[in-house]
C-alpha cells in the first residue's frame, strides 16, 4: 500500500503553464476543490481492464483539477512513459482514461507520477458509473441535429410557399415544394421523434398521460394529414410546424438531460472519493485489495491510520481511536482495542488495526441505515413535478378540445371531414405544450448552472422545485454548521507555556485533539519531544527537556477524580497535560461553528423560515451552539430514527422541511425531509440521500439555493402563464379553422422563444436579490 | 422554374453534408468534453513536457 501526501502548496500551485487567462477562468472553480486531504493511492490492479488487444485500460477520478495547466501536468506526467498508449483527461467529468501495453507498465507507477504532482486519484469501474447517460445524450443530440436540419430546410420551402400564395406560385410548383418538404420531414420525424414516441407509449402502457402523448399525437397527425394533403395536391401542409415543434422540444429535452447528467457525474465523483477497496489478509498473511461488497464473513481486514473501516466487525489486533462522527454525529473519537466492535464507515485515527468482519456487508449497520433511508424515501416519491401536474390537466383538455373541434365541424358545417380534421390538427399543434415542455427545462438549466457555479450540485431533477416550497430548515450540528473537528477553546484559562510544551508532544499524533492543540500553539513551539510513545485510547508519553511528559486522558496523566469532575462540567472535550514536577493542566476543546453559520441562520429567519437544530451530540454542546446561532428550537442526543420522527411530526403539521446534514445518522432524515442538502465532505450515504450537495465551507449557499429555487419557481409559473395566455389567444383561431400553417408556425415559435427568454432572466433576478 | 429541380437537390445535398459532418464529429467524441476543449486551447504545444 502506498501512501502519498501531497501538500496543499503543490495542489494550489498547479498552474505553471496555463498563464493568467486560465487562472481567471478558474477562480470560480477553486471552491469546488476544498477537499484538503489528498487520499492515499490505492492499489488499482483490481480495476485494470485487460483488453484482448494486449492493451490494459484503467479509469480514474481525478481530484484537484483547476485549469489548463492541470491537463498538461496530468497527461504530461504519464503520456511519455514508454508503453503508455493513451492518457486522456475529461475535464467536464474529471475522469482520466489510461491505456498501456500489457506488462510494460506498472499501473501503481503511473498513479504515483500523477499523485506526486498533487492530484488525488481514485480508480473506478466504468461499467458501474452510468455509461448509458452518454449514449442517451448522444442520441438526443443526433436527433436534435436531424430535426434542426429538417426544420431549417422545410421552413425555407414553406416561406417560399407562403410568399407564393400571395403572388403567382402555380399549383405545380407548390405541389413540388410540398413533396420535397414531405421527403425531408417524414424521415426526420420518424427518426427524431422517437424519444417522444417511446415516452408516450410508456406512459400510455401505464394508463397515464404525460406531455409526450399530446406531442406525439400532434406530430404524427400533422405529418399524416399533411401527407394526405400533398397527395391530393391541397394548399395546406403542416410539415414545417411538425418538424420545428420537434426541434424545439428536443432542445428542451437535451438541456434537461445535460444538466442532470453533469450534476450526477459530479456527485458520483464525490462519492467515489470515499469508496476505497478493503484490504483483506488471507491465510498466508498476504494482503489483497477487494471491493467492500465482496468481503466474506470472518475475513481479516487491515485498516491503516487515516483509513476508513470498510466492514462491521471486532478488532483482533492493534489499538486505536476511531472517529465515529459520520455515523453517530459525536465529535469525540472513541478508543478501541482488541475485542471492541467497530462499524463500517468510521475513520481509524491513531494506530493500524486488524478487524475481523462479523457480518456480511449487506447486513451491516450501514446497510441498515440505507434501508431505513429507502423506507423514508417512499414518501418523497409521491411528489409530482409541476410540469407533470400541469400535463395531467392539460393533456386531456387538449385532446378533448381537438375532438370537440372535429365533431363540431362535422355536425354544424358541411365542409367535409378533411376540413374538420385540419381544424382539429391545428388545435393540437397550436395548443401543443411546446412552451410548457420548454418552460421548465429552460429555467432549470439556468438555475442549476447558476447554482453549480456557486458550489451547489443539484442531484435530483425535481429537487429545485421542492426546495422552492420549503418553510422550515432543520440543521444537523456536527460537520454541517460546525467544522466537525475540535479546536482549543480560547476563552478557557490555560498557561501559554504549558500549551507550547504540550504542543511539542501533540505534534507527533494524528488524533484530532492533538492536531487541534498543535494548531492552536502555532508553528514555532520548539523541537518535537523525544522518546514518544502513543498509547491509543489513552494518550502520548514523551520526554521534554529531560522531563517525562504525558498528554491525553485524565487517568493517563494521573489527575485526581475531584479536580477532573469539577472541570468536566461544561461538557467540553478535554486533554490533560502533565509535566514531571508540575501540576497537570487541562485543555478544553470545542467544535467551533463555521464562520457564516450565524449569518446563514439570520438570513433564513429574515426569509421567515423556521430554523431548527437536531443533533446526535451531547446536550451542553448543542445548547451552546444553538445559543450562538440564535436557534430556539433544538434537540440533542437524537438518534437517527428520532430525527426521522421529528421530521415526520413537522410533516404532519403541514410543514415543508429542508433537512441539511452530513452524517450517516442523518441519511434517513435527509431522505424523510421534503428536500435535503448535504455538504461535499459528508458521508457518501448522506450525499446519496440528498437532493443537492454543497461544496465548500460556506453555508450561505443554503440561502442562495433557496433564493434561486424560489425565483426559478416564480419564473416557471410565469412561463406557464405566458404559454397558457398564448394558447387561449390562438385557440379560437384554430377552432374556427382560420389558423393557416403560417399562423401555427409563428404562434408556436414565438411562444417557445418568449418562454426561453423569460428563463434567461433568472440570472439578473438572482443577481439583483443577492 | 425548371432550375428548382437542380437547385433544391443541390441545397439539400449541401445541408446533408453538414449534417453528416456534425454526426461524424459527435460519434468521434468531440462533444464529450466541452470544458476540456475550452481549456486545452490554452496549452502551448511547442513545449511538450
Amino acid at each position: 500500500m502506498n501512501h502519498f501526501d501531497a501538500s496543499p502548496a503543490i495542489q494550489t500551485g498547479c498552474c505553471p503553464g496555463a498563464g493568467l487567462a486560465s487562472m481567471a477562468i478558474e477562480v470560480q472553480d477553486v471552491a469546488a476543490n476544498n477537499t484538503a486531504d489528498i487520499l492515499p493511492i490505492n492499489d488499482p490492479s483490481s480495476y485494470v481492464i485487460h483488453g484482448e488487444d494486449g492493451q490494459d485500460r484503467l479509469h480514474l477520478f481525478v481530484d484537484g483539477i483547476h485549469c489548463a495547466g492541470c491537463i498538461k501536468a496530468i497527461e504530461g506526467a504519464v503520456a511519455l512513459v514508454s508503453g503508455v498508449s493513451a492518457a486522456r483527461l475529461n475535464v467536464s467529468t474529471r475522469r482520466l482514461y489510461l491505456a498501456w501495453e500489457a506488462g510494460k507498465v506498472e499501473p501503481v507507477d503511473l498513479l504515483q507520477r500523477i499523485s506526486a504532482r498533487g492530484y488525488g486519484l481514485i480508480p473506478f469501474d466504468p461499467a458501474v458509473v452510468a455509461a448509458h447517460d452518454e449514449t442517451q445524450a448522444r442520441t438526443l443530440l443526433t436527433a436534435m441535429a436531424v430535426a434542426g436540419f429538417a426544420a431549417a430546410n422545410v421552413m425555407l420551402l414553406s416561406v417560399a410557399i407562403w410568399a407564393g400564395a400571395d403572388w403567382d406560385m402555380g399549383p405545380a410548383t407548390r405541389g413540388f415544394f410540398h413533396w420535397v418538404s414531405a421527403l425531408i420531414a417524414l424521415p426526420a420525424i420518424a427518426y427524431a421523434g422517437q424519444p417522444f414516441f417511446r415516452a408516450a407509449l410508456g406512459a400510455l402502457r401505464h394508463r397515464r398521460l404525460n406531455m409526450d402523448v399530446p406531442i406525439s399525437l400532434a406530430v404524427i397527425l400533422a405529418a399524416a394529414m399533411s401527407l394526405y394533403q400533398t397527395v391530393l395536391g391541397g394548399t395546406h401542409a403542416y410539415f414545417d410546424a411538425a418538424v420545428t415543434l420537434l426541434f424545439f422540444l428536443l432542445v428542451g429535452r437535451y438541456l434537461d438531460g445535460q444538466t442532470r447528467a453533469r450534476a450526477r457525474a459530479a456527485a458520483e465523483n464525490l462519492i467515489a472519493m470515499t469508496v476505497v477497496p478493503a484490504r483483506v489478509i488471507d491465510a498466508d498473511g498476504i494482503e489483497h485489495s477487494m471491493p467492500i461488497g465482496q468481503v466474506p464473513v470472518g475475513a481479516l481486514v487491515a485498516v491503516s491510520v487515516g483509513g476508513r473501516i470498510p466492514v462491521d466487525g471486532t478488532v483482533v489486533d492493534g489499538a486505536s481511536d476511531v472517529d465515529t462522527a459520520l455515523v453517530t454525529g459525536e465529535t469525540v473519537p472513541c478508543a478501541v482495542r482488541p475485542g471492541a466492535n467497530v462499524y463500517a464507515g468510521t475513520l481509524n485515527l491513531t494506530g493500524p488495526i486488524t478487524v475481523r468482519s462479523l457480518i456480511e456487508p449487506e447486513n451491516s449497520v450501514l446497510s441498515e441505515i440505507v434501508r431505513s433511508m429507502e423506507a423514508a424515501e417512499q414518501g418523497r416519491a409521491k411528489y409530482v413535478r409541476l410540469a407533470d401536474r400541469a400535463a395531467q390537466v392539460y393533456a386531456p383538455a387538449v385532446h378533448l378540445l381537438g375532438l370537440l373541434t372535429f365533431i363540431g365541424w362535422m355536425v354544424f358545417t358541411d365542409a367535409g371531414w378533411e376540413v374538420a380534421m385540419m381544424a382539429a390538427i391545428a388545435v393540437l399543434i397550436i395548443t401543443c405544450p411546446c412552451a410548457l415542455a420548454l418552460a421548465v427545462p429552460a429555467v432549470q438549466v439556468c438555475a442549476s448552472g447558476l447554482l453549480m457555479r456557486r458550489g451547489i450540485l443539484l442531484k435530483t431533477s425535481d429537487g429545485l422545485e421542492r426546495i422552492a416550497r420549503i418553510d422550515t430548515v432543520v440543521f444537523d450540528k456536527t460537520g454541517t454548521l460546525t467544522h466537525g473537528q475540535p479546536t482549543l477553546r480560547a476563552d478557557r484559562e490555560h498557561d501559554d507555556a504549558a500549551l507550547r510544551q504540550a504542543a511539542r508532544l501533540a505534534r507527533h499524533s494524528g488524533h484530532p485533539l492533538s492536531r487541534a492543540l498543535s494548531r492552536a500553539a502555532g508553528d514555532n513551539h520548539g523541537v518535537v519531544a523525544t522518546d514518544i510513545i502513543e498509547e491509543p485510547g489513552f494518550g502520548l508519553q514523551g520526554c521534554i527537556d529531560g522531563r517525562e511528559a504525558r498528554l491525553g486522558h485524565r487517568e493517563w496523566c494521573g489527575v485526581a477524580e475531584s479536580i477532573a469532575d469539577c472541570a468536566a462540567e461544561d461538557g467540553d472535550m478535554e486533554l490533560w497535560f502533565s509535566l514531571q514536577g508540575e501540576p497537570p493542566v487541562r485543555f478544553a476543546f470545542t467544535d467551533t461553528l463555521l464562520d457564516d453559520a450565524a449569518d446563514t441562520v439570520r438570513a433564513l429567519k429574515a426569509m421567515s423560515i423556521d430554523v431548527r437544530l437536531l443533533s446526535g451530540d451531547l446536550g451542553p454542546a448543542v445548547h451552546r451552539a444553538a445559543q450562538a446561532l440564535g436557534i430556539e428550537n433544538w434537540q440533542a442526543e437524537t438518534r437517527p430514527d428520532g430525527k426521522v420522527d421529528h421530521l415526520n411530526e413537522l410533516k404532519a403539521a403541514g410543514r415543508h422541511v429542508l433537512m441539511v446534514g452530513d452524517g450517516m445518522n442523518d441519511a434517513p432524515a435527509l431522505a424523510a425531509g421534503f428536500a435535503s442538502m448535504s455538504p461535499a465532505d459528508a458521508s457518501e450515504i448522506a450525499q446519496t440521500a440528498a437532493d443537492a450537495v454543497i461544496q465548500g465551507r460556506r453555508r450561505m449557499t443554503v440561502v442562495d439555493a433557496i433564493r434561486t429555487a424560489r425565483i426559478a419557481d416564480r419564473l416557471v409559473k410565469q412561463n406557464f402563464a405566458l404559454a397558457l395566455l398564448y394558447n387561449t389567444m390562438a385557440i379560437p383561431l384554430a377552432v374556427s379553422g382560420l389558423a393557416t400553417p403560417l399562423i401555427a408556425a409563428v404562434a408556436m415559435s414565438t411562444s417557445s422563444v418568449l418562454v426561453s427568454l423569460n428563463a434567461v432572466r433568472l440570472r439578473w433576478l438572482v443577481r439583483g436579490e443577492a | 422554374m425548371e432550375v428548382l429541380a437542380y437547385l433544391i437537390p443541390a441545397a439539400l445535398f449541401l445541408g446533408l453534408l453538414g449534417l453528416g459532418a456534425f454526426i461524424w464529429s459527435l460519434k468521434s467524441g468531440q462533444y464529450d468534453d466541452l470544458d476540456g476543449a475550452a481549456r486545452r486551447i490554452l496549452i502551448d504545444d511547442d513545449s511538450r513536457p
